[in-house]
């Protein structure tokens, strides 16, 4: 059965209600906090800010806090109340998500040191712009899988994943250009291969962020999309799903159709 | 549909290793019926108890049945044996087949049905006899007083209910010096004496301790490979342990019937989400 954003604050039990928006929000600020390290981080790189590259190294220790804070809220919703359908795949959408953003922030993380590294060589800015527009292509990709999971949001989730198939297109271009400046000047090797490292961390923050948009599916529709080819997706979000047929037996009333 | 059934874990087939744990799911569509309903309605004097119930419980599997209290699942269960005719102004219209047969027709015996179909219920009930009595029981009934065919069957029953190493040295004492778990695994003993090909369970473990409950649901589960068990429970997490395919009932409908992992992860309709999930309607 689809869900949106209410059900889960019906519950008999006012505490699971809270328990449940509790990890929701908690989940939304790890990704609010995640989102702006992965700003931040190319900012720094673009902009040679090393100050801010540290300081994008230092938070990442808080992601790590938040992604284990959220799971243990997990585990212990899980043992104590036992969910089940929506409410389960909630909480199970949570502890995959968390791992994505952790993830996520990792590369933030490792695009700060490469800024540091950058600055230490006190290189020029080669590939930078190629960056920049990589970076601000998958932050909004995370933001976007964010709000679909605030607001139970198929048709966006499903946006995200087309999205990335842009993204590898850029990467994949971009990478090109990188390979030229190279060739051209075998001195810029060093250099450029650390941009090409901040390339391939962006590429894999859109790909974090296709995994947030397949949970927010899952979440909702009650269909693990992962793995799945995109048009097939798209039938899930869009009901036109009738893939296999509900494999009820009978029910008594609006169905009508009886098996044998 | 994809039925290969190597087991890919790399590169571009996940799709399809999706695909294949999906059909190795149960489906209702691929079992053998033991129980028909068709069309049931009950009713106690003139109200409607059970509305137009259709559906087919599948043969050596266990089937659960959830809902709110009154909502017809126990009265349900008992017209699988028609334990509702000793209830006055009970009427059931429609039909309820057993191995092809309606079990209301004028001509079946309701005995050798009772036999064919044993029940257990909420409350142990063994009766103020012999642990090796209450299990012989229904066999005496039936005639057989040979020392030998009856110490056989009820060692046989006390065996597969999982109770013969607590009784065995203990066969002639008082059946009521049990514990009330111990007590109920008895009774599914007596009940399995006679043979039956349906199990039907009403609330069995709920008043027992955890320990006692779990050891009944390891019971049903072994005991489903010799008989079709139907189980009526108000613990939604003993229904998805224990049973293969759950049915919600609500208001004498029924709602929604699918495999147990299906109705409990994704269930289609919101009355069911509402209430495996604690909400309010």
């Amino acid at each position: 059965m689809k869900i949106s954003q209410e059900t889960h604050t019906s519950h008999i039990s006012q505490r699971f209600n809270e328990e449940l928006e509790e990890i929701r929000s908690q989940l939304l600020e790890m990704g609010g906090l995640v989102e702006q390290q992965v700003k931040d981080a190319v900012h720094s790189l673009v902009e040679g800010d090393t100050h801010l590259a540290s300081e994008v190294k230092k938070k990442d220790k808080k992601v790590n806090l938040l992604q284990v804070e959220i799971d243990e809220v997990c585990t212990h919703i899980l043992a104590r109340r036992q969910p089940a359908a929506s409410d389960l795949r909630l909480v199970l959408a949570v502890i995959r998500a968390t791992s994505d953003l952790e993830r996520i922030g990792d590369e933030a993380s490792k695009i700060a040191k490469a800024t540091l590294r950058l600055a230490e060589e006190g290189s020029s800015p080669r590939g930078y712009i190629e960056a920049r527009h990589l970076g601000s292509h998958v932050r909004q990709m995370v933001q976007d899988a964010l709000n679909a999971f605030a607001r139970f949001d198929t048709a966006q989730a499903l946006a995200v994943l087309r999205e990335d198939d842009t993204v590898d297109l850029e990467y994949r271009s971009a990478t090109r250009a990188l390979i030229t400046f190279m060739m051209e000047d075998p001195r810029s090797i060093s250099q450029v291969m650390n941009i090409m490292w901040v390339l391939r961390s962006l590429e894999r923050v859109g790909d974090h962020a296709s995994n947030l948009a397949e949970y927010v599916i899952y979440l909702v529709e009650g269909e693990d999309v992962r793995y799945t080819k995109p048009e097939k997706i798209e039938k899930v979000v869009m009901h036109q799903d009738e893939l296999e047929p509900p494999q009820l037996g009978q029910s008594s009333e609006d169905e009508g159709e009886s098996k044998e | 549909m994809n039925t290969s059934a190597q087991p890919r874990t790399h590169g571009m087939n996940m799709g399809d290793l999706n695909r294949d744990a999906a059909s190795a799911e149960l489906s209702l569509s691929q079992e053998t019926p033991c129980i028909s309903t068709r069309d049931m309605s009950l009713y106690y004097g003139e109200s409607k108890a059970l509305k137009n119930i259709t559906m087919d419980i599948p043969k050596n599997r266990v089937t659960a049945f959830i809902g709110p209290s009154g909502c017809g699942k126990s009265t349900l269960l008992r017209s699988f044996n028609r334990m509702n005719d000793l209830i006055d102004g009970v009427s059931i219209t429609g039909e309820v087949n057993i191995d092809g047969q309606n079990i209301y027709d004028r001509r079946v015996d309701v005995a050798d049905l009772r036999r064919r179909v044993g029940m257990v219920f909420q409350k142990p009930n063994p009766f103020p006899k012999s642990i090796y009595e209450n299990v012989a029981y229904g066999l005496r009934i039936q005639g057989i007083n040979n020392r030998r065919i009856l110490d056989e069957a009820v060692e046989w029953a006390l065996k597969s209910a999982a109770i013969w190493d607590e009784t065995k040295d203990r066969l002639h004492e008082s059946a009521l010096g049990m514990s009330g778990g111990q007590q109920q695994r008895l009774v599914i003993a007596r009940t399995i004496a006679v043979k039956p090909e349906i199990l039907l369970l009403d609330e069995p473990a709920s008043a027992l301790d955890p320990i006692s409950t779990l050891k009944i649901e390891e019971l049903i589960h072994d005991l489903k490979d010799r008989f079709s068990i139907v189980i009526v429970t108000h613990n939604m997490q003993q229904a998805a342990r224990v049973s293969d395919y759950t049915a919600f009932m609500y208001l004498g409908e029924l709602i929604e019937y699918d495999n147990t992992d299906t109705l409990f992860t994704n269930p289609s309709k919101k009355q069911t989400e509402d209430y495996i999930t604690g909400r309010y309607g």
